[in-house]
């Protein structure tokens, strides 16, 4: 194969993302994986090859790693469905000719982009009774629903319905932004159309807003669900850590058995067992919404 | 041989922005793009290649007398620097404290400066005895017996000896480290209770005799209850401090030598003395003894309750006496050992180095770095470290010139244990599930002796798996 100098040209552009994507990306997941294998500490020269035995410890030893995929889970189907339920109606609203949208629009991006810390330690500050101002238990009280009082960080039932909820009203700005970039593409004319033919909002928000957004559902749910299996900064600075269990998340576990167990060989395990999971979760979702548009 | 290199031109000018020997015309948009990107490509080959060229830059320049330090001790960075310029102008050694915190953080810089052999002359190590023989192993640590058992071990002598017994490997510990001491401790710490005196005294408790036994502590808090008062906080989201309060009633209720056969592996978790230590959360927890949401505290939480005398007790290391005066210069307190739930063994506190430096053995100025740790630990700079900081001195000498409340910490060094003094050390995942465990007893959801199982079968899981 005869290689002509504009494709020789092309790969010479390339080159310095190709370099920075293998050495920041490609090297250290062959190094990570290399590492799941080895029984090493981080610190001492030497590891000990032990083969697939720290993935087998994780299938079947260890309760804490799964406590902490299925605490994840739970915060991402909250997320899944109210972010992302708030987001779209949300964008819906503001999609419609309503006064002060772009004010809307603006608010509603707010949370997204202030850092998980500072939402972590407002809202720690507003829910905690015992370092914080109580604002939720004293609203609660003041309309007249003092049954309702709790405390909502300290209790093993509520903390992490708790900080799902937190982490929906940070993160349902980026679905909102995503959700209403999709229905401004829409075109408009097919609802006029279809207002001509008599069809009410419902049939055409059923007929032909919902399935035109599939894609950009798929995305956003894709996205919500990458980014709430991979929370844990809000969790610390909410919670303080993994309470008893209660608000572990893989994140927090990988952290755990590298800085406090000494165990990096297991934690790259961890992290390799902890990514194939995220893609098979993907995947199944992206097939099924290809399925569902294609019916 | 230029006519040689010439023949080659039209090779090099093909990658160049001008080239003469191509005859078509390129684009404007071509001729920028070219232009602009070949620098672009440049300046990402040389700094890939130039990263290559790291290494212990700091370390390498004993010419200059630079001894570089690393630490996570935010409260002492003033103090340090001061320390610092006293140090250059008396020797003319520039020493150069370098700050990274918070600890976790600094702890993952230690270690990656460890893997890349980048670590500074002397530096601070958080990591439990285990870890600190893998970087003694690894050879980042230097041996320090020689410079402080010379004149009859006239340095050594002026140490608390628990302050040196963290930093030293002996012949029969475990860890398979050549015997010797390894670090030098700039302070001590002790872990105890702390009662707030005003508060006791509103429930009609004497402020000056706080509860000796568990039983007078359990009645104090019923007592306390009464009056509308908080019993104890502790911020136990950090898991360590439970295991602390663990471990020292272990001492007391079934002695140092079980403790350590258990660690061992020869006295099981769910021995009837192990069994009562965790009984003694579940008891806290039945009397309401705990701040509310005490488990989902970070100490600095805990410790501005007790500054702010919304508890009567705390559960706080010597530390505290520099934060307390930060939160509350009026706050008035004393220093009591955990109330004994046994008399058959005496109560223990941890106790021995709060911080100590180690001196990287690769450091070509090892012997710089060494004479300024002899300087830090005199008497001089170590009673100026602890009036500024508040925190014990290291060196006893030192103990006259201190404050009433850090005396009565320093009093009670005659109590303190610490896991990196006892020669054997529990698996970190042992120890996790055993914080965890009674994280669980305080909120109701496990009992004792559940937690006592599942501690026993993650240890014989690891005992199995290390076999």
């Amino acid at each position: 194969m005869r290689i002509n100098k504009s494709t020789l040209e092309n790969y010479f552009f390339i080159l310095p993302a190709v370099i920075i994507f293998t050495i920041f990306y490609i090297i250290p997941f062959f190094w990570i994986f290399q590492l799941s294998m080895f029984d090493w500490d981080g610190i001492l020269p030497t590891k000990i090859f032990v083969g697939l035995q720290n993935f087998k410890e994780i299938i079947s030893q260890d309760p804490s790693w799964w406590q902490a995929i299925g605490n994840a889970v739970y915060i991402t189907l909250i997320a899944l469905i109210l972010q992302n339920a708030l987001a779209f109606l949300l964008a819906l609203a503001c999609d419609r000719e309503i006064k002060m949208k772009n004010f809307y629009r603006a608010v509603f991006f707010i949370p997204p982009v202030l850092s998980e810390i500072v939402v972590g330690m407002a809202w720690r500050f507003i829910i905690s009774g015992v370092d914080g101002a109580n604002i939720i238990n004293r609203m609660l009280v003041s309309v007249g629903l003092p049954q309702l009082v709790h405390n909502w960080l300290s209790d093993p039932k509520t903390v992490l319905t708790t900080v799902a909820l937190v982490h929906s009203w940070k993160g349902f700005g980026w679905g909102f932004l995503i959700f209403l970039a999709g229905l401004q593409i829409i075109p408009k004319e097919l609802y006029e159309a279809a207002r001509v033919d008599g069809a009410s909002s419902w049939d055409s928000f059923k007929k032909i807003t919902i399935p035109l957004m599939v894609p950009v559902i798929v995305l956003v749910s894709i996205l919500t669900i990458l980014g709430t299996m991979q929370a844990f900064a809000l969790i610390l600075a909410l919670v303080g850590g993994e309470f008893a269990g209660h608000t572990s998340v893989p994140v927090l576990r990988i952290l755990t058995v590298m800085r406090d167990s000494s165990r990096f060989g297991y934690a790259c395990a961890q992290g390799i067992s902890f990514g194939v999971i995220l893609v098979i979760i993907s995947f199944i979702q992206y097939r099924l919404s290809k399925r569902y548009r294609e019916e | 041989m230029i006519d040689f290199l010439k023949s080659f031109s039209p090779l090099i000018y093909r990658y160049m922005p001008y080239n003469p020997y191509k005859t078509d015309r390129k684009s404007w948009f071509s001729k920028f793009r070219n232009s602009i990107s070949y620098p672009i490509l440049c300046i990402f080959v040389l700094g890939f290649f130039g990263c290559g060229q790291n290494g212990p830059a700091d370390v390498s320049s004993a010419a200059a007398k630079k001894v570089v330090v690393w630490h996570w001790m935010t409260d002492r960075e003033d103090v340090f620097q001061e320390l610092a310029r006293q140090y250059e102008s008396l020797t003319g050694v520039k020493l150069v404290f370098e700050l990274f915190a918070p600890s976790d953080q600094y702890s993952q810089k230690i270690r990656s400066a460890a893997q890349g052999q980048t670590l500074p002359d002397i530096y601070g190590l958080l990591a439990d005895k285990r870890d600190f023989s893998s970087f003694i192993k690894a050879g980042h640590v230097a041996d320090l017996t020689l410079e402080l058992e010379e004149n009859n071990s006239a340095w050594k002598n002026t140490f608390f000896p628990n302050a040196v017994g963290v930093n030293e490997f002996k012949a029969d510990d475990s860890y398979g480290v050549k015997p010797g001491i390894y670090g030098i401790p700039i302070d001590v710490m002790t872990i105890e209770m702390l009662y707030n005196k005003n508060l006791l005294q509103k429930a009609g408790l004497d402020p000056e005799k706080p509860p000796a036994t568990w039983e007078e502590f359990m009645a104090a808090i019923e007592k306390l209850r009464a009056s509308g008062i908080q019993g104890m906080v502790s911020g136990w989201v950090e898991v360590w401090m439970i295991d602390c309060l663990a471990s020292n009633y272990a001492f007391n209720i079934m002695g140092k030598e079980k403790v350590i056969e258990t660690i061992k592996g020869n006295v099981a978790y769910t021995d009837p003395d192990w069994i009562k230590v965790f009984d003694l959360f579940a008891q806290m927890r039945d009397n309401q003894a705990l701040v509310p949401g005490v488990i989902a505290m970070i100490n600095k939480t805990a410790e501005q309750l007790f500054a702010n005398g919304k508890c009567a007790f705390a559960f706080n290391g010597s530390w505290c006496v520099n934060v307390y005066k930060g939160m509350n210069p009026d706050l008035d307190y004393g220093v009591m050992l955990p109330p004994a739930a046994s008399s058959k063994f005496p109560m223990a506190v941890w106790g021995g180095a709060g911080s100590s430096f180690l001196v990287n053995d690769r450091s070509p100025n090892k012997e710089l770095a060494i004479e300024f740790l002899k300087w830090l630990t005199a008497k001089e700079q170590q009673v100026f470290l602890a009036n500024k900081t508040q925190n014990l001195p290291a060196n006893k000498e030192a103990l006259d010139e201190i404050s009433p409340v850090l005396a009565q910490f320093a009093n009670d060094m005659k109590y303190a244990t610490h896991p990196n003094i006892l020669g054997v050390s529990e698996f970190p995942v042992v120890i996790e599930a055993l914080d965890k465990g009674i994280q669980s007893i305080i909120i109701g959801e496990k009992t004792p002796r559940q937690v006592a199982f599942e501690v026993q079968i993650i240890k014989e899981r690891e005992m199995a798996r290390n076999k």
